[in-house]
């Protein structure tokens, strides 16, 4: 499983994203130490890793949160949390949804 | 820099409407320096909301003022603040532009959202966060209201500053 976390640094979101994600690998009995950490730097390169703000995580390559149409670029990425709330990290239950995802497609695959 | 203390810049700009508004002329003037497309911005913003609500029995005004360069990130345009305060997001807060970004730049404004207390003097009496956490609805804009009622008792807000918290103001290139 390729968990990836990408940042944009003129964003504080993403400290407290790696905490949750990697709380959460640590819980599901996944080695958060695996997690890929990226920078992404130019408006450039944001729109050739199809990044639509910080942080973006994405599992297997797969957005925990889809973006939708939001355009790709260097800003503070906004979530919806499921009580509605907007927040500047996803969802805990959308970050575990998506890595139970992952990992059962990974056992049925092996 | 205005330091705690000091007479807070003073300042004229117009709301989505093109209707001039100013601090001062009240107890107590809260700015709040916020946009439209930051998570931090909007996860705080229905507290802001809800403490002009609350104080607005006792003279306090609230500004919003949006000072982000709308031609980098379109989301922070007039016509979609206008639409914003159509919806009825801003309730009787008047949404303000700083189109030339003057007024951020006078106040030293970090981030959406920096929010400033001014007392009936124009002197400044808070800066910083609304509250220690956006993700907990239950503090409640605390630093903010906090401080506003040590300025509308008279008295030194017990923490006159923290450190704002939010996305960079986009200044323009």
């Amino acid at each position: 499983m390729r968990v990836e976390l990408l940042f944009w640094d003129g964003c504080p979101s993403h400290p407290r994203a790696l905490a949750e994600l990697r709380a959460a690998m640590v819980d599901m009995g996944l080695d958060p130490s695996t997690i890929v950490v990226r920078e992404i730097q130019t408006q450039t390169a944001a729109t050739r890793e199809r990044f639509a703000g910080s942080p973006t995580i994405r599992i297997d390559g797969v957005d925990v949160q889809p973006p939708g149409e939001e355009p790709f670029g260097l800003t503070c990425r906004v979530y919806h949390r499921r009580d509605g709330r907007i927040s500047p990290t996803p969802d805990h239950a959308d970050v575990r949804d998506a890595l139970r995802t992952a990992q059962t497609a990974t056992t049925e695959r092996s | 820099m205005t330091a705690i203390g000091d007479p807070a810049p003073a300042f004229a700009l117009p709301d989505t409407e093109g209707i001039t508004h100013e601090p001062g002329g009240a107890p107590a003037t809260v700015i709040v320096f916020t946009c439209n497309h930051c998570p931090y911005a909007l996860a705080w913003h229905d507290r802001i909301v809800a403490l002009a609500r609350d104080y607005a029995d006792r003279g306090v005004r609230v500004l919003a003022i949006n000072p982000n360069d709308a031609e980098r990130y379109p989301r922070d345009s007039l016509q979609a603040m206008r639409a914003r305060v159509q919806r009825g997001e801003f309730d009787d807060v008047p949404y303000l532009r700083d189109e030339s970004q003057e007024v951020a730049r006078a106040y030293d404004a970090k981030t959406t959202p920096d929010v400033f207390v001014l007392d009936a003097g124009g002197l400044l009496r808070y800066r910083g966060a609304p509250d220690a956490d956006y993700d907990d609805p239950t503090q409640n804009a605390a630093f903010v209201r906090d401080s506003l009622d040590a300025v509308l008792d008279g008295r030194d807000p017990d923490q006159p500053q923290t450190q704002p918290v939010g996305c960079s103001i986009k200044w323009r290139e």
